[in-house]
């Protein structure tokens, strides 16, 4: 089985969030990146294919020469080989055509996704991809098994969840439950080691507009000070919750 | 030209989120100088006329065994068919798990650019504009499309729901199937008896304060005066005390309430990336130091195992009297 897993390289999620001075961008300054926590669970989860039932793991990632090193983590962490198609993730839709195109010429039996980015929390291009290649999609999905070309899943539901069947090639967007947090793969120093001479493919990307243009960002207006209400009059919360918040 | 909206229902019935799309429809087209159209899928217990309410004067209604259970290439195909018939170049519809799944495929059906994660109505219409929350709850910003077509996949609890008087027409509607790359629903595992998170108006969440699985008795009873859904912190759901499903933050599910109550959970940056747009916040905790109280409306220091059963009774009191 060939997998694709796609990594997104984002913030750590205790990054102070900044932006430029005329608010026109991200400011990367001082922020460190991680391997897109939604993604994780989705390459440990490929990884635990690949020892039990034998797979092939690509990872990919659309970014510039900074991602090589959240590549360079996805390639310790047990992945075979890693693309790069070196551009700027303009938008959803770019990068989404991006990953469609490696998709078709390597021929991957299943596509692995997160759920969101943690950036730009668009949660697009899982589906977008599937819907390029005319692929089945499962998105929010919290459970995978592969045998025989099809794929029993579970995906999550408002209230609930569903299980469903797909046959292969498929994509997904995941998220924890693929595998649990406890048992995440981190690089140890054999890993990191093997990683060194794994390749890292970097290719030219195809070209495709864009559909949206960014404009300017705002940080969230800050909170006024907190009330702090006595344990023991707890009535007071209840009259300000009524009275004063209006939300009972 | 005509902005179209999926009027989504569960087992046959709408919700709050439903109407909220209504709404959020028919005054986009209004900014837009055109009408609203409403898209029902499959059998409802219900009529909905009551869209009418919300500013809808026509409801499409799809019920066609090939869309008998959710599958977001097949859904996506009924709406870009839906959309085509009824020159709709915006479509509008709410982040629920199905609507997320739904509006990247349909996208590129529709050949539209896709705005997500939408926190308000659109700010200019002429190109379409929106207010998108980006980075977990620590930033906002402004994105245009680029297209004719559009999607506007928005938060629920985004704008605050107006009722007005009025019945829509409902007319039956079919779309023509072709082949789809579809996935076959076997089991559906609902939880009963419980409100959803993403659409719940008031949150009670419980994190490693609350010591083990087995006090959650407490906060299950302050949810059901309030009538609102249950959450908890990462670790909670990590250590199986509560359901994956529950787990609100960065890395779970982001929500906003008009009211979030934080037990017993410290507010790390990452559990407070997915509460911070809550309307109002309240934390309860023992330790007057801990983080929370800075992300807070109002604030109890106190053991929550003391203070929760009395607000339980508080507002039992306040209801029986209101
Ligand atoms: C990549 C990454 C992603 C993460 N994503 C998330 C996420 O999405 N959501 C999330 O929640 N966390 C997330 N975390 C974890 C986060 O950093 C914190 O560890 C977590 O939120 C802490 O949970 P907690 O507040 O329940 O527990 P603790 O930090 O242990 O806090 C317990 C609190 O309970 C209080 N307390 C103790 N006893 C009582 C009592 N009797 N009455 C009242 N209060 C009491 C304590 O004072 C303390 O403040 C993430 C971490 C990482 C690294
Ligand atoms: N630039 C990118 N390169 C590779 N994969 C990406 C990229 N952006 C998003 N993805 C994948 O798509 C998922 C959802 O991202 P998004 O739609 O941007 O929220 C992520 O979890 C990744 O798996």
């Amino acid at each position: 089985m060939k997998v694709l897993v796609c990594i997104s390289h984002v913030p750590d999620t205790t990054s102070k969030i900044n932006f430029t001075a005329d608010n026109s961008a991200f400011d990367k300054n001082g922020v460190q990146f991680v391997i897109n926590p939604y993604d994780e669970f989705g390459l440990t989860r490929a990884v635990w294919f690949k020892e039990k039932q034998g797979a092939q793991i690509t990872v990919l990632n659309v970014g510039r020469a900074e991602t090589e090193p959240t590549l360079r983590k996805a390639l310790a962490i047990g992945a075979d080989a890693a693309i790069r198609v070196d551009a700027d993730p303009s938008d959803s839709f770019y990068v989404a055509q991006q990953i469609a195109a490696v998709a078709k010429e390597g021929a991957y039996d299943l596509i692995i996704a997160g759920r969101e980015s943690i950036d730009y929390n668009g949660g697009q291009v899982p589906g977008m991809v599937a819907s390029i290649l005319n692929f089945p999609f499962v998105n929010a999905c919290v459970g995978m098994e592969v045998s025989d070309n099809e794929a029993s899943l579970i995906r999550e539901i408002d209230g609930g969840k569903e299980k469903v069947k797909a046959s292969l090639p498929l994509v997904i967007g995941g998220q924890k439950g693929l595998v649990e947090e406890k048992d995440l793969r981190i690089p140890n120093m054999r890993g990191i080691m093997q990683a060194r001479s794994k390749s890292l493919d970097v290719r030219a990307p195809q070209e495709i507009a864009a559909k949206t243009s960014t404009g300017s960002f705002t940080k969230p207006a800050p909170k006024s000070a907190v009330k702090m209400i006595d344990a023991d009059n707890v009535a007071e919360l209840v009259r300000l919750l009524h009275e004063e918040a209006k939300v009972i | 030209m005509s902005v179209l909206v999926y009027l989504e229902n569960w087992e046959g019935q709408f919700k709050k989120n439903t109407w909220e799309a209504a709404l959020y429809a028919s005054k986009t087209a209004t900014m837009q100088g055109t009408e609203a159209i409403g898209v029902v899928i499959g059998d409802i217990n219900e009529s909905a006329e009551e869209a009418g309410k919300y500013g809808l004067s026509k409801v499409l209604h799809v019920n066609d065994a090939a869309l008998a259970s959710f599958d977001a290439n097949r859904y996506a195909q009924a709406f870009a068919h839906l959309a085509q018939e009824n020159n709709a170049s915006t479509i509008i519809i709410s982040g629920t798990f199905n609507g997320k799944a739904l509006a990247p495929a349909l996208s590129i059906k529709h050949n539209a650019a896709l705005l997500s994660n939408v926190v308000d109505l659109p700010t200019n219409v002429n190109p379409l504009t929106v207010k998108r929350g980006v980075f977990s709850g620590k930033g906002f910003n402004d994105l245009s499309s680029t297209e004719t077509n559009n999607i506007v996949l928005f938060v629920p609890n985004s704008i605050p729901l107006e009722e007005g008087s009025g019945a829509a027409s409902v007319e039956s509607a079919s779309f023509a199937s072709a082949d789809e790359k579809t996935v076959v629903v076997e089991s559906i595992d609902r939880v009963k008896g419980k409100i959803p998170l993403p659409e719940a108006e008031r949150v009670v969440s419980g994190g490693r304060g609350l010591k083990g699985p087995e006090n959650w008795t407490m906060v299950e009873e302050l949810a059901e005066v309030l009538e609102a859904g249950t959450a908890c912190s990462k670790p909670v759901s990590d250590m199986d005390w509560r359901p994956h499903s529950e787990h609100v933050g960065q890395t779970g599910i982001a929500i906003k309430p008009n009211l979030y109550i934080a037990i017993g959970i410290s507010g790390a940056i990452q559990h407070l990336a997915g509460v911070s747009a809550s309307r109002t916040i309240v934390a309860i905790n023992s330790d007057a130091e801990a983080p929370f109280f800075k992300a807070a409306d109002y604030g109890i220091v106190g053991d929550a195992f003391q203070v929760v059963p009395k607000l339980t009774e508080e507002l039992k009191k306040f209801k029986a009297a209101n």
